[in-house]
C-alpha cells in the first residue's frame, strides 16, 4: 500500500466514524443559515493568517534573542532569559493576553490591540521557540566550534558558517510543531476582541444559534493553515538533510 | 621551526595539566609528541596551535612569542593548520566546499581562485573523485586526508596534528601516515601528536616525550626510542611495545 493511499484510507475512515456519530444524534443541521456569513469567515480567516504570519515572524526574532540569553555566560543576561522562559512557559496564555491588553498596553498607551495581540502571543510563542533554539546550538558538538576556530573564523563568522546551518536542520521539526500551535493559539485573540476566525465563528454562532455549522468550519480554516506548514516543515527537512 | 617553550603552565580548575614545562628545539621540520594518555600532550599542541591561552609561561616559534588575547590569537591562527582527531569537517559542506570556505572566507580568495587552489592537492592526494561528497559519505581515511588538506590549502607556516589516526582503523591510519609521510618530504614543517611509534621514528626529527605534565625526555628518535634514561619513558615504551 502506497503512503498516499494509506492516508486517504484513515482520512476515510475517521471521516466516516464521526458522520457516524453525527449520524446518531440526529443533529438538525442548518448550514443555510451560517453560509449567509461566509464573508464573515473569510474575513476572519484572513485577520487569523496576517496575526499567525506576524507573530511567527516575531516569535522567531524574539525566540533567537532569548536563546543567546539563556546560553550567555552573563549570569544576569542567563537570569533574563531563564526568567522570561519560565514566567511565560508556566502561565496560560489567556492571562497574558489580559494582563497585556488591560493593564500593559493601556499603561503605555498602546491602543491598537492587533498589535498588542500579536506582540503577545509572539512572546508567548518565542518562550518555547528559546528552548527549541537553545537545545538545536547545545547539541552541535563542541569539536565543531574547535574547528571553526582553528581554521580562524570569528565568533560570527562561526555561527553563520557553520553553527547556524547545522542547528537549523536539527530544529527544524520542533520549530514547524510550534508554528502549528502558534496559529491555533492566535484563537486566544478572540478574548481581547480581535476579529479573527475564531471571534467571527463564536459571533457567527450567536446570531444563528447553529454551533456546529459554526464551528466545524472553523477547524477547517485552522486546518487550512496547519498542513500546508507541516507539509513545508517535512520538504525543508528532506531539504537540509545531509547524514548517509 | 625553532620552538621555544619556557615555563608552560596550564591548568583546568585545580588539575594541572602542563607544569613549568619547557622545550628547546633545534631548527628542525617534524617534531613528535609522544607519551602517556592524559600525560598533556595534546593540552600543549592546543596552546601551540593558539586554541587555548596558558596560564603562564611563553611560547616562541623562530623567536615569536605566541600572542597572549584571542583577537591576535585568531590572527596567527589563520597562519598556521590544525587537525584533530576526528570531526574535523563541517558535516553540512561537500568535501570540497570544506577546503573552499576557510580560503574564501578567511583568506579572501574568491570562489573561483578558492576553486583552482585546492585543483591540485586534490589531485595529488587522489581525493578529486570525492571532492563532491559529504562528510558522511567519506571514510574515516578520507576524512582526515579531506582535514589534513583543509589545514594545507592555506599555505600556512606550519601545521599542528593532533592525534590524526587514533579514531581510524589500520589501513585508514596507513593511509594517513603515507600523506603526513609526503608532507615530510616535500619540506611541511609539523608538530605531530601520535601514539604511533614506529611512524613517530621515521618521520620525526625531534621526539619529546610528555609525561607528568612535563617534558620526561627530549631529543632525537633513535635517542628516546632506544637508549632513553629517564625510566618512566623506559617504562612506558616496555609497556607498549611488549
Amino acid at each position: 500500500m502506497s503512503r498516499r493511499f494509506a492516508h486517504l484510507v484513515v482520512i476515510a475512515a475517521v471521516f466516516g466514524l464521526v458522520s457516524l456519530a453525527f449520524a446518531r444524534v440526529n443533529y438538525a443541521w442548518n448550514w443555510a443559515g451560517v453560509w449567509e456569513y461566509r464573508a464573515k469567515f473569510l474575513q476572519g480567516w484572513l485577520t487569523t493568517v496576517g496575526l499567525s504570519l506576524a507573530a511567527l515572524v516575531v516569535s522567531t526574532l524574539i525566540g533567537g534573542i532569548a536563546a543567546f540569553c539563556l546560553q550567555s555566560k552573563n549570569p544576569l543576561v542567563e537570569a533574563v532569559g531563564r526568567v522570561y522562559v519560565e514566567l511565560i512557559r508556566g502561565t496560560p496564555l489567556l492571562v497574558q493576553l489580559l494582563i497585556g491588553f488591560y493593564v500593559i498596553a493601556s499603561a503605555i498607551g498602546l491602543e491598537n490591540r492587533y498589535l498588542c495581540g500579536v506582540l503577545v502571543l509572539s512572546l508567548f510563542s518565542g518562550a518555547y521557540m528559546a528552548e527549541i533554539f537553545r537545545g538545536g546550538l547545545a547539541a552541535i558538538p563542541a569539536t565543531q566550534r574547535d574547528a571553526a576556530r582553528a581554521i580562524g573564523l570569528s565568533p560570527w563568522q562561526s555561527l553563520r558558517l557553520v553553527i547556524l546551518p547545522q542547528a537549523v536542520r536539527l530544529v527544524l521539526p520542533a520549530v514547524a510543531g510550534q508554528f502549528v500551535s502558534l496559529v491555533k493559539d492566535s484563537s486566544l485573540l478572540s478574548v481581547i476582541a480581535i476579529s479573527e476566525l475564531t471571534l467571527n465563528a463564536q459571533e457567527v454562532n450567536s446570531f444563528t444559534y447553529s454551533t456546529l455549522e459554526s464551528y466545524l468550519p472553523l477547524a477547517a480554516g485552522y486546518l487550512l493553515l496547519t498542513l500546508p506548514l507541516s507539509a513545508l516543515s517535512r520538504w525543508l527537512e528532506s531539504r537540509f538533510r545531509y547524514e548517509a | 621551526m625553532l620552538l621555544e617553550i619556557r615555563d608552560l603552565t596550564q591548568r583546568f580548575d585545580a588539575t594541572t595539566v602542563l607544569d613549568r614545562l619547557e622545550l628547546l628545539t633545534g631548527d628542525i621540520q617534524a617534531l613528535v609528541l609522544v607519551g602517556p594518555s592524559g600525560g598533556g600532550k595534546s593540552t600543549l599542541l592546543r596552546i601551540l596551535a593558539g586554541l587555548d591561552l596558558p596560564v603562564a609561561g611563553s611560547v616562541a616559534f623562530e623567536g615569536v612569542p605566541l600572542p597572549r588575547d584571542e583577537p591576535e590569537l585568531r590572527a596567527y591562527r589563520r597562519t598556521v593548520g590544525t587537525v584533530f582527531q576526528a570531526y574535523n569537517l563541517f558535516p553540512h559542506l561537500s568535501a570540497i566546499d570544506n577546503l573552499v570556505l576557510p580560503l574564501v572566507h578567511v583568506h579572501g580568495l574568491t570562489h573561483v581562485e578558492a576553486l583552482e587552489r585546492v585543483r591540485e592537492p586534490l589531485e595529488r592526494f587522489q581525493l578529486m573523485p570525492h571532492a563532491a561528497k559529504r562528510p558522511a559519505e567519506l571514510s574515516g581515511g578520507q576524512k582526515q586526508r579531506i582535514a589534513i588538506l583543509r589545514a594545507l590549502v592555506v599555505r600556512p607556516h606550519r601545521l599542528f596534528l593532533d592525534e590524526p589516526t587514533s579514531a581510524l582503523d589500520p589501513e585508514m591510519t596507513a593511509e594517513v601516515l603515507d600523506m603526513i609521510a609526503e608532507l615530510k618530504a616535500a619540506g611541511t614543517q609539523f608538530v605531530l601528536v601520535t601514539h604511533e611509534m614506529r611512524f613517530a621514528r621515521r618521520v620525526a626529527d625531534e621526539v619529546a616525550f610528555i609525561g607528568a605534565a612535563r617534558v620526561l625526555a627530549h631529543g632525537p628518535p633513535e635517542e628516546i626510542f632506544d637508549g632513553c634514561a629517564e625510566p618512566r619513558v623506559r617504562g612506558f615504551f616496555d609497556r607498549i611495545l611488549a
